[in-house]
């Protein structure tokens, strides 16, 4: 099951042309970008690992994809976004982010039904990936 | 796609791969209207009206131009070279114009399409090199990654290679360096600057860098008429003027100055218009009770000059 989280997570995946022509695009409004990844792909999972620092000062794309590429090398099967960051008072938070890389196989999530008191039933999702330990997930 | 330019239907018909050779051969290239595309020439002749003396370098810089016009040229035809390796030395001796020259250079390779942005990030060996082990890495790939689209600038390169501590962070810096100069040559363009003898150790002692550089630009000294015009140029954009006296003092200060100890070419000239203007203003102030009109706030007499410790 494709997850589709971010900005243009509905189309086809962005070829690496693409992502350099959104990370010009967020350059040019002097947004920051930063590199993140994670093998934990629950949609409420917002603190992603930190690939390096926010490049702030960047005047060009190249420079970004250099650690999308090095981040990709590293973690080849983990999801990795990109984030840009718009430092403008009043936003103060990130306006564009969207995943630049996936895992092969993504198994998906499972509806979890937990009873409580007046047989109740609670709703929740786990991803079947997340079952195995941080480090062992899609390999 | 209605209206095609001749140059455009000719690269249209070399551009499927595979055609005959005499459709190649067909293709026609028009560089007059390549070179009005880029509108290079500005630059280049901006260059010129701006910068005195400098001959080798311009005329380099010219080279430079033609070869990346014709390279784009060739490119239209179907013909592939490879991008030619651009990163570049200046060296010669202190206020020769080697900064000055490289904010130009940035500009030139935009326009020519061969650097994405034309900004350039100036550095020195702070910003390269850091302060504890595993530092130096993370400071200079920022610093190129800062630079990609552009021209990086390093001044007084040879400041990275000490080789009396060879624990020294600076030989880390060169090697990351150099693999980016070789790996990330369409990204980046380096440029090393320094005063030459100190250059030339700092090449001999790292080959490998030496040998990636295809451009070794080497600035000559001002003579004394060319630093002539370049203080009316620098008084000029100050909004001042000379006097005749001024003049004239100024055309026996120059030999003078070049005779003394660290003189630094255009450098030390800002540095004599400097303290004139403070001589100037110093002069305005005892004569309190006048009036003061532009013409006496924009002029620098001949004494505001004479005064200078060389004419002793």
């Amino acid at each position: 099951m494709k997850i589709t989280q971010g900005t243009f997570s509905f189309l086809p995946e962005l070829t690496d042309a693409e992502i350099r022509a959104q990370i010009d695009y967020a350059l040019a409004l002097g947004w920051a970008i930063g590199v993140e990844y994670t093998d934990d792909p629950h949609p409420r999972n917002s603190y992603w690992e930190m690939w390096g620092n926010p490049m702030f000062d960047l005047r060009d794309a190249a420079g970004a994809m250099t650690e999308v590429t090095a981040c990709r090398k590293a973690h080849p099967q983990t999801y990795i976004r990109v984030n840009a960051f718009d430092a403008a008072l009043g936003f103060e938070t990130t306006r564009l982010s969207f995943i630049v890389n996936r895992p092969t196989i993504e198994p998906g999530f499972q509806l979890k039904r937990h009873e409580v008191g007046g047989r109740q039933i609670q709703y929740t999702i786990e991803s079947y990936a997340t079952q195995a330990p941080e480090g062992q997930r899609y390999i | 796609m209605s209206e095609t330019s001749p140059a455009t239907a000719a690269i249209g018909a070399t551009g499927t791969t595979g055609t005959t050779g005499a459709a190649v051969a067909a293709a026609r290239v028009d560089l007059n209207a390549l070179l009005a595309d880029s509108n290079v020439t500005e630059v280049l002749d901006e260059l010129d009206a701006e910068l005195i003396g400098l001959k080798p370098v311009k005329s380099r810089i010219r080279d430079i131009a033609a070869l990346l016009l014709v390279e784009r040229a060739r490119k239209q035809v179907g013909l592939v070279g490879g991008s030619p390796s651009l990163h570049m030395s200046f060296t010669g001796n202190p206020g020769t114009g080697k900064t000055t020259v490289a904010m130009r250079m940035a500009q030139i390779l935009h326009r020519l399409g061969y650097v994405r942005k034309g900004h350039l990030v100036a550095v020195t060996r702070d910003d390269l090199v850091g302060q504890y082990i595993g530092h130096t890495a993370p400071k200079t790939k920022e610093i190129l990654k800062k630079a990609m689209g552009g021209v990086l600038f390093i001044d007084e390169a040879y400041y990275l290679y000490r080789p009396e501590n060879e624990r020294d962070y600076g030989q880390e810096a060169i090697e990351i360096l150099l693999q980016y100069m070789e790996n990330q040559r369409d990204d980046l363009v380096v440029i090393l600057a320094g005063y030459a003898d100190r250059m030339e150790t700092f090449f001999r002692s790292n080959p490998g860098l030496s040998s990636r550089i295809a451009h070794h630009l080497d600035f000559p000294d001002y003579l004394p008429e060319e630093l002539e015009v370049i203080a009316e140029r620098m008084l000029e954009t100050m909004q001042y003027r000379l006097s005749p006296s001024a003049v004239a003092a100024l055309h026996e200060y120059i030999p003078l100055r070049m005779k003394q100890p660290h003189f630094a070419n255009a450098r030390s000239i800002r540095n004599a218009l400097d303290r004139a203007r403070l001589r100037q203003a110093n002069r305005l102030f005892a004569e309190k009770g006048r009036q003061l009109d532009r013409d006496a706030l924009m002029t620098i007499e001949g004494g505001d000059l004479r005064a200078s410790r060389v004419f002793d």
